[in-house]
């Protein structure tokens, strides 16, 4: 049995079914960074000291992860834009430039941790690092759930394209939506973290 | 397909799609995509666990009626751990305590409510052929099952037992606490995803699926109160989400999110770093747990409405002033959270600010249930099961709200936050309030699952009993509470002298607890034995309105036989010059 609005729009709300619930799963992952975001403000207020972000992290590394994200943000519109107008090939290829920009991130972040590890900066040592890796970690989580649904629409879900290309590129649109809402999240992160 | 009922009337047509046709038995009935199963299995979870959570507090109703007094069996069974030679550990009755509340809010009352309800009604009352997303839905009722085993296997763990520390989990100490915590926190983490899902996929579903000409203001009051639960639960548990991550960090990592510095338990100084606030998580869990309060009894407000209107063969009165309180509402229960907090010393402003907001969203409920009380104005009603339960859930859910107010306003509650009193007035509102709208639902909507009807002579014993006894439990402990009893205690009070003039009314809630367990067996039976023995009924048992009542019952895969439309609002019953005393939605 068929869904109604999987594929076609309905009229009276000039949506599909998958827009409106990619838009609410976003709305509450709104509210999941939001309460985090809410909360690094109260446990920073309250503090007798804060050190600043530059002198816990690495910024060179962090503004490097900045542009990779925001680049992949770029391909990921290029491959949605490619299907739009139905050149697959092309899509294929900015889809996996997406996938590898998410991979660098994470080497990267890789990278960073593991230098915190070794200096033995902990997320016990104090709340501004627990707060870091608890941010950074659940974005991480985030980024690999991202390249885990893109993956899936480079390899095996891009079938769809042959049997239903309108389908396809809905569901690209909302992996899409999905993945600028992570690269959003860091843009907030950065700043916040890194620099304040 | 636009028309659904093709599939069911021309198998051959649908060939094509043969995976849905013959499906086994695991994918027919366990992991099912279809909304009907899918609701029926959260139904059931729901129950179950329902019978659970009573059943912990059958045990700690023991205590609190005669603290101290073995029972040797149930020693022999429990073990030493919990119960050495019968009497009953604190520690344990604390475990129970925690698991209680947990279990019967979020494993309970919340599945029943959204999961069952909404899963089965909803998608039929919009005439939809199916939920929006079919596989996201069966993921989240599989995300609630393992939610639900890891709860129950905290109890079973080798060192501690389960979560310790109340259903809000307090900090510190439940970050202190034994391991079971943190096997709560990773169950309430499976519950909140499964609750992610089934909400975006509800508002989804009644947006885009709705009938053909089933506009929002003739959506069935049910429809409405499951649409504004659903964004209840979407945009209020992701905080505690945060908030559980956050606690998982302090028990794993070490972190002192909600540790503040030179904390000392048990004459120790912690080694943690510090700085971290408990206030922190207080407003987190609220922020979540108020809209909840909303998210258990908007559902049963809904179904009480679906009923009343059906039995009083009215509309129901001031149905839209009913749905914009209920919009009002749902917006309302976001700042409203921190009277929870009035403990917490947070000053004058603050408390002004919180207990104005309280007062306001009390305008709609009462809206809603004075709406309800004047649809039955004049009606010549039909004393089935099910409106006998949508009748007493008025004054029980009016008690449970009444008394509530002095809880909004911070100078009475004060002295009235750890007592009894607070425990009386939210079961009034959950027990015999939200679980006898429930109870009316199933005994309503049964017929629809499984095309027999409930008998109503088992039905009644069932409602009388459980009316009598849910009052026999709850009233004392108003009058305990007003004394000034601990709703802490594991003795239930006896360790003080000024609560031994009022000590004996614990012995009267439990013999209450104990004979409304028994109550529930003619439920129970009922239950199964209908299924096979009940009355046979058609589509219509109940000559209602609404467009689930079209489709055949139990309603085939794809749900109905041609596409259904909506041609007026819910409620036309006793139309003047209408051949029958009801004109449904659905005929032309």
């Amino acid at each position: 049995m068929e869904i109604p609005y999987t594929v076609a729009i309905r009229r009276d709300t000039g949506l599909t079914n998958g827009k409106i619930g990619i838009w609410l799963f976003l709305a509450s992952e709104v509210m999941l960074f939001g309460a985090l975001f809410a909360s690094y403000i109260l446990i920073r207020t309250g503090a007798p000291s804060w050190p600043r972000g530059d002198t816990m992290l690495n910024v060179p590394l962090a503004t490097v992860n900045t542009i990779v994200l925001i680049s992949s943000s770029v391909t990921m519109v290029m491959a949605w834009a490619s299907l739009m107008r139905g050149r697959f090939e092309t899509f294929r290829i900015y889809m996996g430039l997406t996938i590898l920009c998410g991979l660098a991130f994470l080497v990267i972040k890789y990278f960073e941790y593991s230098a915190h590890f070794h200096e033995g900066a902990l997320p016990s040592t104090n709340n501004f690092l627990a707060i870091y890796f608890t941010l950074t970690g659940l974005h991480g989580l985030h980024v690999m759930g991202g390249m885990a649904v893109n993956a899936y629409f480079w390899g095996p879900g891009a079938k769809l394209w042959k049997t239903n290309p309108t389908w396809f590129t809905n569901r690209v649109e909302n992996a899409g939506l999905f993945w600028h809402f992570v690269d959003l999240v860091w843009i907030f992160l950065f700043p916040t973290l890194y620099l304040l | 397909m636009s028309d659904p009922g093709t599939v069911a009337a021309h198998p051959s047509h649908a060939a094509h799609e043969a995976h849905h046709e013959e499906l086994g038995f695991w994918r027919k009935y366990v992991f099912s995509t279809d909304h009907k199963v899918i609701g029926i299995q959260y139904a059931v979870t729901g129950l179950l666990f329902l019978l659970f959570g009573f059943s912990l507090m059958m045990l700690m109703r023991w205590n609190l009626a005669y603290p101290g007094a073995a029972i040797p069996w149930l020693g022999a069974i429990l073990g030493d751990s919990r119960m050495p030679g019968g009497t009953m550990l604190p520690e344990f009755y604390n475990e129970l305590g925690a698991m209680h509340g947990t279990i019967m809010v979020f494993l309970g009352v919340v599945p029943l409510a959204v999961g069952g309800f909404g899963n089965f009604v909803l998608p039929l009352q919009i005439g939809a052929p199916d939920m929006a997303f079919p596989r996201i839905n069966m993921l989240s009722y599989w995300c609630l099952f393992l939610g639900g085993i890891t709860m129950l296997a905290s109890f079973v763990i080798p060192a501690g037992g389960a979560a310790q520390s109340g259903w809000t989990s307090y900090v510190p100490l439940s970050d202190i606490a034994g391991s079971g915590q943190t096997w709560w926190l990773v169950g309430m983490i499976f519950l909140i995803t499964s609750s992610l899902l089934g909400a975006l996929n509800f508002i989804t579903t009644t947006i885009q699926l709705r009938a053909k000409g089933l506009t929002f203001m003739r959506f069935p009051f049910f429809v409405w109160a499951q649409f504004v639960t659903a964004f209840l639960l979407l945009l209020a548990f992701p905080p505690l989400e945060a908030a559980g991550v956050m606690q998982l960090m302090d028990r794993v990592a070490g972190t002192s999110f909600f540790l503040p510095s030179g904390l000392v338990v048990s004459g120790q100084a912690l080694t943690n770093a510090g700085g971290g606030n408990p206030l922190l998580w207080q407003h987190l869990f609220w922020f979540l747990a108020h809209p909840e309060v909303y998210v258990l009894i908007l559902p049963a407000m809904g179904i009480v409405a679906e009923i009343i209107a059906n039995n009083t063969r009215k509309p129901l009165w001031g149905y839209r002033s009913m749905v914009y309180s209920l919009v009002f509402l749902g917006f309302m229960s976001f700042i409203v959270w921190a009277h929870h907090m009035f403990m917490t010393g947070m000053g004058t402003a603050m408390a002004a600010f919180f207990q104005t907001t309280t007062m306001i969203i009390s305008i709609p409920s009462v809206v809603i249930l004075t709406s309800l009380m004047i649809s039955l104005w004049g009606a010549s009603m039909r004393f089935n099961t099910p409106m006998l339960f949508a009748l007493a859930f008025l004054p029980m859910f009016g008690i449970g709200g009444l008394t509530g107010l002095p809880l909004g306003l911070n100078i009475t509650d004060i002295p009235l936050h750890d007592t009894y009193y607070v425990i009386a007035h939210f079961h009034y509102v959950v027990a015999p309030g939200t679980i006898f709208g429930l109870m009316a639902g199933i005994y309503y909507w049964y017929p629809k699952a499984t095309g027999r009807r409930m008998n109503e002579t088992l039905g009644k014993i069932h409602f009388t009993g459980s009316l009598i006894c849910m009052n026999i439990i709850f009233m004392p402990m108003f009058i305990m509470g007003l004394a000034g009893v601990s709703r802490r205690l594991a003795d239930g009070g006896a360790s003080y002298d000024f609560a031994q003039p009022v000590l004996h009314w614990n012995v009267w809630s439990s013999w209450g607890a104990w004979t409304l367990g028994l109550f529930q067996l003619p439920f129970i039976f009922n239950f199964f034995w209908s299924i096979w023995n009940g009355e046979k009924v058609g589509e219509n048992p109940w000559e209602a309105t609404t467009i689930e009542w079209s489709a055949p019952s139990p309603p085939p895969h794809g749900n109905f036989i041609g596409a259904p439309e909506a041609y007026r609002g819910p409620y036309e019953y006793s139309v003047p010059g209408a051949p029958k005393d009801f004109w449904p939605q659905f005929e032309a």
